[in-house]
């Protein structure tokens, strides 16, 4: 058993499946009942209690899919995001997963602080942020599913590319 | 213009473009 590569692709495939159910449960699920919470004054909960914690997993779960990704690949790191022939399918997966992680601690995560409230904003700073967190959610969902697509294709492109 | 983001649908079929687009740019760059 090659210890390594194998154990990189579990990991890289439970905390996967972690950040992505995740960012689907908000984007699904959450967003909607939200909006149906504040809208009957039920939603204080879902920020106070289910959102942080929701947001933990989901910002760490992306870091463990990363890394896991980046010590899957090991030697063809480069190759693959440098998009050479023998790893295209994959680095363009890689590419897509490193713009999304990216995004989640980039503009995700920082945003939603100032919405939750864990670190202090007006409303007008608070309603730009749920705006730039939201749009951004959105953008990643739409990039998980090329995302997906090259994952499942990178040691199949003869089944996905040939012929 | 709406922006396709804001709803569910739209995002989703912006995902499937995007998957299109990349499709046929990785099968050109794998010279098929």
């Amino acid at each position: 058993m090659d210890w390594v590569p194998a154990i990189s692709r579990w990991i890289h495939f439970l905390a996967g499946v972690m950040w992505i159910g995740l960012l689907y449960y908000f984007n699904f699920v959450n967003a909607q009942a939200a909006k149906a919470a504040a809208a009957d004054g039920t939603g204080a909960g879902i920020g106070k209690h289910v959102m942080p914690r929701a947001l933990l997993y989901f910002r760490w779960a992306a870091v463990v899919t990363w890394l896991a990704g980046a010590a899957l690949l090991g030697s063809n790191f480069g190759a693959a995001f440098m998009l050479q022939k023998s790893h295209m399918a994959i680095g363009v997966g890689a590419w897509l997963g490193t713009i999304m992680l990216f995004n989640v601690w980039v503009l995700i995560w920082p945003n939603q602080k100032k919405v939750l409230g864990i670190v202090p904003a007006t409303d007008e700073e608070k309603n730009k942020a749920r705006r730039i967190g939201f749009l951004t959610s959105r953008t990643n969902t739409a990039l998980s599913i090329p995302l997906l697509y090259f994952m499942a294709a990178g040691g199949h492109a003869q089944q996905f590319f040939g012929g | 213009m709406n922006n396709p983001l804001d709803s569910l649908w739209g995002t989703i079929i912006l995902g499937l473009i995007l998957t299109l687009i990349l499709h046929i740019a990785v099968k050109a760059g794998l010279g098929g």
